[in-house]
Parts: C-alpha cells; sequence; structure tokens
C-alpha cells in the first residue's frame, strides 16, 4: 500500500467515526445528537442503515494487515472503494426526508420507515475516501500507466460530473414523468408536453398567440442569422479593409462579454420605452404617439441582436483569418476576378465559421433569459415560461420539467447538427507552413455592403452603451435629466458611525455575496477546467470519448433548465445544499468550465508532448510535471479561463435566479428585481459598478498570473515554437 | 544518490495494442547489461513504441517487461530508472540549461546546490560547460541535443533511451554525435536502447541491432550477422539495399550449395536452403560491370540510368534478372545510359536468403 493510499483510509475513518455525518448548522451535543459521527449514529441504532459502510472501511485495511504484492493489494483497495460508494449512494438514495424513497421499499418494509437529512461533512469526506481508495487501487492495477494523480484526477472529474451535471438532468427527466405529489404518471406528461400553449400554431390562421416553442424557436432562428450575418460584416471590415476605426471594433467585441445580458434590454426600455428618451424625442418633435411596441417580439430580438453579434464576430473573424491567402492568390492566379474568389473560394472556406456562428447565436438566443424577462411582454418564451412555471402561481414542477426538457432537446439537437454537419468536413486551412500570400481586398460591392450593416449597427451600440454610462447619472432617462448621484447613494451608501464603517446602501449584501461567489467559483473553474484539458489531450484512458462529452454536456444546458434541475435534484437528501452559497459556486462552476477545457485543450495541442515525457522519465510524477512544466507554460489559458468564469459568474442570470436566497443574493438578480420594481436609475447605476469592477478584476487576473511569465518569457515563447516545428 | 550501474532490460511476449490496432505483437528480447542496442525498421514498426513500453509511457497490454531482473510491467515512468532523450529534446523551454539538467535531481527531492553541482558535472561531461545559464531556444540544435543528453544522464539511470536522436541534425553532424554517444555509452558503461531508422546509423553505433516489422522482430543479431546473413527477404532489402534476384539451387554440397542465377553457376553457403527456387540477396556492390565482354561467363544487360556521386557511382541496369541496383566503388570508366553491359558476381555480398 502507497503512503496516499493509507492517507486516505484514515481520511476515510475520520469522516465515519470523527466528523458530524449530517448536513448541520452547529455542533451542540457532539458527538451524539444531530450532529453525531456516523459511526455513533450507526452503533446507537439511530442510522442502522450506516453499519455496512464499516466493511470497506475494513476491507481496505486488508492490505495493510498481510504482505500484498502492488497488484494484489490494488484488488482489495478496487473492492473496498467501489463498495463504499456504492453502500453510501443506494442508502442514500433510499433513505429521504420522509422515510423510504421508493414505493416498493414502503410496500416492501412498511411506511414511511427511517428518515434522514442531507449528507455533511462525514459522509462527504468518506464518499471522496472511497472514491480515491478506489482510483489508488485501479493506479495499482496497471491503469493509466499505473499514475495514481491521473487515476485520482478522472475519477474526481468523473464522480463531480456525476453529481452535478447528470444527477440533476436526470433528475428532471424523472420529474417530467412524475405529477407534482412525485407519483409516476405518464399521462400528465404527454398532455403537458402537446399542450396548445407549447405547440399551438393560432397565430397562422388566427389573432391568437402560438405556441411557446414556436417563438423559442422562431426568435432563436432569427436571432441566429442576424448575429451571423452583423458578424460576418464585422469580421470581413476587421480584416479585409482598410478601416481605420478597427480598435473600435475590438472593444465592440469585447464590451458585451462584460455585460450583464439584460443590461441591453434594460437600455432599450430608456430609450423605446413609453417614457424613453428617443420614444419622448419622437412624440414632442414628430408627435408620433407612445407606444409599448419594445414590449414583445422586437424588443428581445433587437436587445439579442446587440448581445450575442460580438460572439459571431469572434467566431468568425478567427475563420475570415485563418483561410490561407495563397488559396485565394491561387484563384486569381488562375484568371479569377475578384467578386468570383469571393464567391467560389473565400465564402465556401467560411462555411463552418458561419455554420458555428449560427448555432451560437441560435443556442444563446434560446437559452437567453434576461431579456425576455424584461422586454418579453406578451410574446413568450420557454426560458421564462420555465420560470414563471417554478416561481409562479401555479408552481407546477412538472410543467417546468417537461418544458425544460422541450428546452433541452432544441439546444442538444442544434449541437448535434452542428456536430454531424461539420464534424465530418475539413477546412483546415491553417497549415505548419510559412504563407507569404496576402489576403486579397474585398470586392467593392460586398465592401459596401458590409459598411452598409454594420457602421449603424456599431453606432447604434455605443448609444446604447453611452445610456448605460449616462443613465445612472440622471434623475430619470427621457424625463428629468438633471445630473444626481441618487442612485449611486441609495445602492452604495457608506456611511462612518462610532463603530466604524456601515454599509448601509441596499446594494451592498448582493454586491458582496456576488464577489464572493464569483471569486471562489473562478479559481475552481479554471483549475477544474484545466485539469480536464490536461486529461483530454496528455493522457489516454478507456472511455475518453464520452469523459469528453460528459465535460462539455454542461455547455449545450440552457442556465434555466440548469436552475430548475439544481433546485430539483439538490432540494432533498442525500444532497441537501439549495440556499446555500456552494450550490451557486458548483452551479457556476460546471457551467463554465467547457470554455476552461477548450482554451486549455487549445494551448496544451501548442505545447510538444515529449517536454512531459522528459519529465516523467526524469522520475517527476504526473502531479510534479502539471505544476512544474505544463501550468508555466499554460498561463495565457489560466488567464482567459479564469477571466471568463469570474465574468460570468457576476453576470449570469438564468441558472441563478433559481438558486438565490435571502443570505446570497447576487448582483444580477436584484438589479432584475430593481427593474421590474420600475427602479431602472438604481438599476442601471448598479449595472455600470458591475462593469467597472470586472473591468478591474480583469487587469487584476493579467498582473497576478501574467507577471511570472516575464523573466525568460522571450526566449521561452520562442522555444515552444521550436518544439512544437 | 544511488549509483545502480547498468541493467538488463527483457520483454517476455510483450504486446501493445490500441483500439484494434497492434503496434508492438509478442515481442520477446533480452538486452544485456552495458551494451548498446538498436531497434531498427521502417516507420509504423512498433520500434518507437517498443522504446516508450521500456520507459513506461506506455504500459503493456500482454506480456511482462523486466528491467534489471525486476518486473516493472505496471511500474509508472516515474517510478522506473530510466531516462530518455527525445527525438525533439523536450528541454523545458521556461528553463535555464542548467535548470533542465538539475530538473532530475531537484524533483527527486535533492537540494538545489547539490542537484546544481551535479547538473554542471554532466555538463562537463558533454563539453557545454560554460554555457549552463542560456535559454535552452539560445543554443544550436547540436548543443540542444547535448544538453538532452545531459539531463537524461544525470540521474545515471540504469538503462538510457535514445528516440532518433540524430534526426533533428544536419547529415556533418550526425556522424559526430553518433560516435560521441557510443564513445559516452562505453565510458560510463551504460546500457543503452536506441530507436533509428537509419540502417547505416544502426550499422555504426550498435552492440547489435534488432530489425522490426510490422509490430514483430524481423531478425536481431550483430551489424555482422544481419548483413552478411540476413534472416528474411526483409531485412535483406531494408539493410543494404540489397537485389533480391530468383535463383535455383541445383545441387546440395553439405555446408554449402551450388546456385545457379541467370546462366551463372555460383557457390555459396547454403543457409539451409535445398534443391528448387530460391531468392539471392545481391548487395550493390556485389554485381561487377564490365563495358567490353569478359573472358568468363556474365550476364547482358543494359544501362537504365547513371549517377556520378563522387566517391561512387550509382547504376540502374536492366537485365534478364530484373532491373538491379548497383555500385561502383572501384570508379571504373563511368558507364552512360544506354550502353550495353556485362554482369558478373564478386565473391562475397550474395547471400542465399531463407525463405
Amino acid at each position: 500500500m502507497t503512503r496516499a493510499s493509507i492517507i486516505w483510509l484514515v481520511l476515510g475513518w475520520t469522516g465515519f467515526a470523527v466528523l458530524p455525518w449530517y448536513m448541520v448548522a452547529d455542533l451542540s451535543g457532539y458527538p451524539t445528537a444531530a450532529a453525531a459521527p456516523g459511526l455513533v449514529l450507526a452503533l446507537s441504532g439511530r442510522a442502522w442503515w450506516l453499519l455496512p459502510l464499516l466493511l470497506p472501511l475494513a476491507v481496505a485495511a486488508w492490505p495493510l494487515a498481510g504482505r500484498h504484492g502492488r497488484e494484489e493489494g490494488g484488488w482489495w483497495l478496487v473492492a473496498a472503494g467501489a463498495l463504499g460508494l456504492a453502500l453510501l449512494a443506494i442508502q442514500g438514495f433510499a433513505v429521504g426526508l420522509e422515510g423510504w424513497n421508493a414505493a416498493w421499499l414502503r410496500e416492501l418494509l412498511g411506511a414511511p420507515g427511517p428518515q434522514q437529512r442531507g449528507m455533511g461533512f462525514g459522509a462527504a469526506l468518506l464518499a471522496l475516501a472511497s472514491l480515491m481508495t478506489l482510483c489508488h487501487g485501479l493506479a495499482a492495477r496497471g491503469w493509466c500507466r499505473g499514475d495514481a494523480f491521473v487515476v485520482s484526477a478522472i475519477g474526481l472529474i468523473v464522480a463531480l460530473i456525476t453529481v452535478f451535471v447528470f444527477l440533476p438532468v436526470l433528475t428532471i427527466l424523472v420529474s417530467a414523468f412524475q405529477d407534482n405529489a412525485g407519483r409516476f404518471a405518464p399521462g400528465e406528461f404527454f398532455a403537458k408536453f402537446i399542450d396548445r400553449s407549447v405547440w399551438g400554431l393560432d397565430c397562422l390562421t388566427s389573432d391568437l398567440r402560438c405556441g411557446v416553442a414556436w417563438n423559442t424557436l422562431f426568435l432563436a432562428v432569427v436571432v441566429g442569422v442576424g448575429t451571423t450575418v452583423l458578424g460576418l460584416a464585422f469580421a470581413l471590415i476587421a480584416t479585409r479593409t482598410a478601416f481605420r476605426f478597427k480598435g473600435l471594433l475590438r472593444v465592440l467585441s469585447v464590451l458585451p462579454i462584460i455585460t450583464p445580458p439584460f443590461v441591453i434590454g434594460l437600455a432599450l426600455i430608456l430609450m423605446f420605452g413609453r417614457s424613453g428618451s428617443v420614444t419622448a424625442l419622437l412624440a414632442d418633435w414628430f408627435g408620433v404617439p407612445r407606444s409599448r411596441w419594445i414590449y414583445g417580439f422586437w424588443g428581445i430580438f433587437i436587445s439579442q441582436l446587440l448581445a450575442f453579434t460580438p460572439i459571431a464576430f469572434l467566431v468568425l473573424i478567427g475563420v475570415v483569418q485563418g483561410i490561407s491567402p495563397s488559396l485565394e492568390e491561387a484563384a486569381q492566379t488562375l484568371r479569377a476576378r475578384a467578386w468570383t474568389t469571393f464567391r467560389t473560394v473565400s465564402l465556401p472556406l467560411m462555411r463552418p465559421g458561419l455554420a458555428n456562428a449560427f448555432l451560437l447565436g441560435f443556442v444563446e438566443s434560446m437559452a437567453d433569459f434576461g431579456n425576455p424577462l424584461i422586454l418579453g411582454g406578451n410574446y413568450e418564451v420557454l426560458a421564462t415560461k420555465i420560470f414563471f412555471a417554478v416561481v409562479g402561481a401555479a408552481h407546477d414542477q412538472s410543467r417546468a420539467a417537461v418544458l425544460s426538457i422541450v428546452l433541452l432537446a432544441f439546444t442538444l439537437g442544434a449541437f448535434w447538427v452542428q456536430h454531424a454537419w461539420l464534424g465530418k468536413r475539413v477546412y483546415t486551412t491553417v497549415t505548419g507552413k510559412g504563407d507569404a500570400g496576402l489576403p486579397p481586398p474585398l470586392p467593392r460591392g460586398v465592401a459596401v455592403a458590409c459598411y452598409a450593416t454594420a457602421v449603424p449597427w456599431a453606432i447604434f451600440t455605443f448609444i446604447v452603451y453611452a445610456i448605460v454610462l449616462v443613465g445612472g447619472f440622471v434623475r430619470s432617462m427621457g424625463r428629468d435629466y438633471t445630473p444626481t448621484l441618487e442612485h449611486f447613494l441609495t445602492g452604495f451608501r457608506i456611511e462612518t458611525t462610532e463603530r466604524g464603517l456601515f454599509f448601509s446602501g441596499s446594494a451592498w449584501d448582493s454586491f458582496f455575496a456576488t464577489l464572493k461567489v464569483a471569486a471562489t467559483a473562478a479559481p475552481l473553474t479554471a483549475a477544474i477546467g484545466l485539469l480536464t484539458a490536461y486529461l483530454l489531450t496528455r493522457q489516454r484512458f478507456a472511455g475518453q470519448r464520452a469523459f469528453e462529452f460528459g465535460t462539455l454536456l454542461s455547455f449545450a444546458i440552457p442556465g434555466t433548465v440548469v436552475g430548475v434541475s439544481y433546485i430539483l435534484a439538490f432540494n432533498v437528501p442525500p444532497i441537501e445544499i439549495t440556499g446555500t452559497g456552494f450550490i451557486l459556486v458548483m452551479c457556476f462552476v460546471f457551467r463554465n468550465m467547457p470554455v476552461g477545457v477548450r482554451s486549455g485543450i487549445a494551448t496544451m495541442s501548442q505545447i510538444d508532448k515529449s517536454l512531459d515525457e522528459a519529465s516523467l522519465t526524469l522520475g517527476a510524477r504526473s502531479f510534479t510535471t502539471v505544476r512544474r512544466v505544463v501550468l508555466p507554460l499554460l498561463r495565457p489559458a489560466i488567464v482567459a479561463s479564469l477571466v471568463y468564469s469570474f465574468v460570468r459568474a457576476m453576470t449570469a442570470v438564468s441558472a441563478v435566479i433559481f438558486l438565490v436566497s435571502a443570505e446570497y443574493n447576487m448582483a444580477t438578480t436584484y438589479i432584475v428585481g430593481r427593474v421590474e420594481a420600475g427602479e431602472f436609475g438604481l438599476a442601471i447605476a448598479y449595472s455600470s459598478v458591475l462593469i467597472g469592477v470586472m473591468l478591474v478584476a480583469i487587469l487584476m487576473i493579467q498582473v497576478v498570473v501574467g507577471e511570472r511569465r516575464l523573466g525568460r518569457r522571450t526566449a521561452g515563447a520562442l522555444a515552444v515554437q521550436g518544439a512544437a516545428a | 544518490m544511488m549509483k545502480s550501474g547498468p541493467a538488463s532490460v527483457e520483454f517476455r511476449s510483450v504486446t501493445k495494442r490500441y483500439g484494434a490496432v497492434t503496434s508492438v505483437d509478442d515481442v520477446s528480447f533480452t538486452i544485456a547489461p552495458g551494451t548498446l542496442v538498436t531497434l531498427l525498421g521502417p516507420s509504423g514498426c512498433g520500434k518507437t513504441t517498443t522504446l516508450r513500453l521500456i520507459a513506461g509511457l506506455e504500459i503493456a497490454s500482454e506480456g511482462r517487461i523486466l528491467i534489471g531482473g525486476k518486473d516493472v510491467t505496471f511500474l509508472s515512468a516515474a517510478d522506473r530508472d530510466v531516462s530518455m532523450v527525445f527525438q525533439s529534446y523536450a528541454l523545458f523551454p521556461h528553463m535555464s540549461v542548467l535548470e533542465n539538467v538539475a530538473y532530475g535531481p531537484t524533483v527527486q527531492g535533492m537540494p538545489k546546490a547539490k542537484a546544481h553541482a551535479l547538473a554542471m558535472e554532466k555538463l562537463a561531461l558533454v563539453g557545454l560547460a560554460g554555457l549552463e545559464r542560456r535559454a535552452p531556444s539560445e543554443l544550436s540544435g547540436g548543443q540542444q541535443q547535448r544538453v538532452a543528453v545531459a539531463r537524461a544522464l544525470v540521474l545515471e539511470p540504469q538503462v538510457l533511451l535514445f528516440d532518433e536522436p540524430l534526426s533533428n541534425l544536419d547529415a556533418k553532424l550526425r556522424r559526430r554525435v553518433r560516435e560521441d554517444i557510443r564513445e559516452l555509452q562505453l565510458k560510463l558503461n551504460l546500457t543503452v536502447a536506441y530507436v533509428t531508422h537509419d540502417q547505416e546509423e544502426a550499422l555504426a553505433v550498435s552492440d547489435r541491432i534488432i530489425v522490426m516489422s510490422n509490430a514483430r522482430i524481423a531478425q536481431s543479431g550483430t551489424p555482422h550477422e544481419l548483413y552478411e546473413e540476413p534472416a528474411s527477404l526483409f531485412v535483406a532489402d531494408f539493410i543494404g539495399d540489397a537485389n533480391l534476384v530468383d535463383a535455383l539451387v541445383v545441387e546440395e554440397r553439405e555446408e554449402r550449395a551450388l546456385v545457379r542465377v541467370g546462366g551463372l553457376d555460383l557457390d555459396l553457403p547454403r543457409r539451409g536452403a535445398t534443391r528448387g527456387p530460391v531468392k539471392l540477396a545481391v548487395r550493390p556492390e556485389a554485381i561487377l560491370l564490365a563495358g567490353a565482354k569478359p573472358a568468363r561467363p556474365a550476364i547482358a544487360a543494359r544501362i537504365a540510368k547513371a549517377a556520378y556521386l563522387g566517391k561512387h557511382l550509382e547504376y540502374t541496369v536492366e537485365s534478364p534478372l530484373g532491373e538491379l541496383f548497383v555500385i561502383d566503388r572501384v570508379k571504373n570508366e563511368p558507364l552512360v545510359a544506354g550502353a550495353d553491359v556485362w554482369l558478373g558476381f564478386a565473391d562475397r555480398d550474395v547471400t542465399i536468403v531463407p525463405l
């Protein structure tokens, strides 16, 4: 037995015999009463179903007694770990808050049966120790080249994804087939699924509204097409013309990333709402009557177009830059005119990028929650409908689950189409060879079309952001432009009392909670994402494709669905964490992890794999290799994933709106609340504070992570290229 | 650190599969302590996988691997007393030359000063004293290669592995570096496994050569044995570019045989061949060309291509035996394409290949 597996055995015993087994608020009465450790509960008979857990703990200790070979000892560890996890899961899911969880158990052993609360630190530590024992055993059996670190990392990530991605999704599937009392009711599922409010087509034939599924689908397609066209226009201007304000385009592409998604909707209300500034102008000067046209399809459409065009731009600029100029030059030497070259060579080569941009816009529009919530009016989409099914007067959880499944099917379908359509085609135009060609200028007609779409749009975007900036400092947009700090004082007042500073502003609580959650989630997300990327690029193991799918799956699940599935899955034992900061952190980690994985994979595939192997053959274990060789070369990816996960944790609305509690209210949900209450001034002031905080945080991350690379970095960068060549 | 001395490496029926692909198939061999053994073969034959199996960078699907008599089949690379010089050198770009070489002892927990002293010693051994503060990218290819060797030597491993160490060097440097490697191996009495696809390189440095083909061992032996007595058509062709010619054993004479080829009778070592058709491996130098019909029996042929290479002449000859590749090192009067010639065979470098 290695030292590490002995340590895990000791920790397993600690979890079972020392730490409080259940989730408790305080330690009163320890080691008996509610805070008792599992061993005490099991032996005293209060939780007799914990008794079998002694068996795996004994089995894990068995190799200590005899003199076993590494491989034989491995078998014992595998058996102990697997048994421990299985027993924990069985007892956790069998015994619930109100007795036996399954109907057949109630019938067999009598209702209501024993009761227990959610697992606490003791149970969590024992679960972790069992998992690690299993992994060490598998490593001793020669899995992953006998590398305990790698096997443990795989085991840990698989376990986390199972608990925080698959378990919630599974729960939502199950609860869609149940009625609200928890009974199996397939009839009710089909009734809700084929309901007219979901799939109705009345808007084609009469004045009635169409089903919410069609609304969502139509909006997503229109937004996908719109963002792709605009993104392409911006990308072509940025790469293929001598446009003078390219720097501004770059800024334009970054701004929405650090903008909470509903802020654009908010700005639109301030401009075009009944008392908006533009509406007021039109009414005063031209006598255009004030109306509520912005609340509905057009409002959502414009705000989503503004919010998601930069994503399409970022995708397409990479694609346009990636087209080897030599290909276009080749076409020209074959006597193709500029327009013919563009139509027959450039555009077809951009096809995967265009498809990607469309699908991203499509999926983002489906998943968007903030803009439809504040701008939707009577135009209902799935994301908001799910929300109101859970929090509304009806409180129909199974209806929310059914709608979630529809939404999930749409987004997963989109990703599947993307994979099936693009997966088999190879459009590689960037090769390792140098390319001396110069990209040809755009054909005149195309250039004019690009300018005509992109420039007005860019100006519009700037006006929107100007309003966000100005809106917080005037009394009321559209009505009273007197400069004031009133909104900032309401939210962020600090008073000096005799006991020191007192943060009396109404926004401070949610502000600090958001910072705390985002600052906790960001490093965790980066760590798990990069570890996953390391496993995917640097290791080979059975089931790697399934592993990759699992880690990227959460990317395709809309936030609203995540929110619903988390409250369904984690509101009851064995894992009972709703209302805590922990559930928010976990939600962010697994929603944002795929980006860390992607950027990690991209950076790591540029680093020669033999660097790791050299370190291994020099006697450094995988962990040391990761720490001393991989991480120092991975700084750009670390920065990217830290920034992304921090920013996303600050700006997300859709998932967290289900998960916030009085103690952990997030900035975004607080702002949405202000908007719904009509306090636009405070909302917009708070939004600009958030944007400012994110800018500062991004700079700080750059400085902290980036500073260490100064030393020999210039030479190092050269050598990375050299080694890869 | 304990000096462990050179160790043997033993493969017992080792197989390595990736899904449906078998890249090493039931391979067994032993490398004696203190010898340099080359794994030679065309790309994709499994030689690099074999090397990585020794290093522990791959784990065998079946079979056993022993180093120094100890079973290491499931031991990870970090736990094996084996070092490797990579084809790309794999120098850590974010560390100096000294930090690169001292990396092994440092991660083993040796104090920094001691590790650096050890590293300086090895750098001096490979002739790089004075360059230890440089970044790897500031060195030439040959120097980088020597840093990689110093880094592999610093732990004084039981076995040292080289993965095509010369492939990134220019032709002139290759000869010198391979001589340096051989000299170092003999001086430090190291067990070395060396992968290459260059048969000349293999012949020059090895105590023994293991020729691999299609994931299996085609033949193993000393350079002399492989060149003089190839066990198969593949080995004969791969080592020394032999011409493979159809022939007929007409008479078995105990250890020798009378072989008829293109109307000529040759007396050759029999190598287990029996009466009937056989293949002959004829080295390019073993075919003698004459511009005029010689007195002894000869085969009429025609020069198809001729190339003048300074040190020697190369010809492609069309003959009744098929197209033949001929090297003339004696430099007779250069023959031109299209000329009629007469072929004869030298006394050596013509071998019967067992089928």
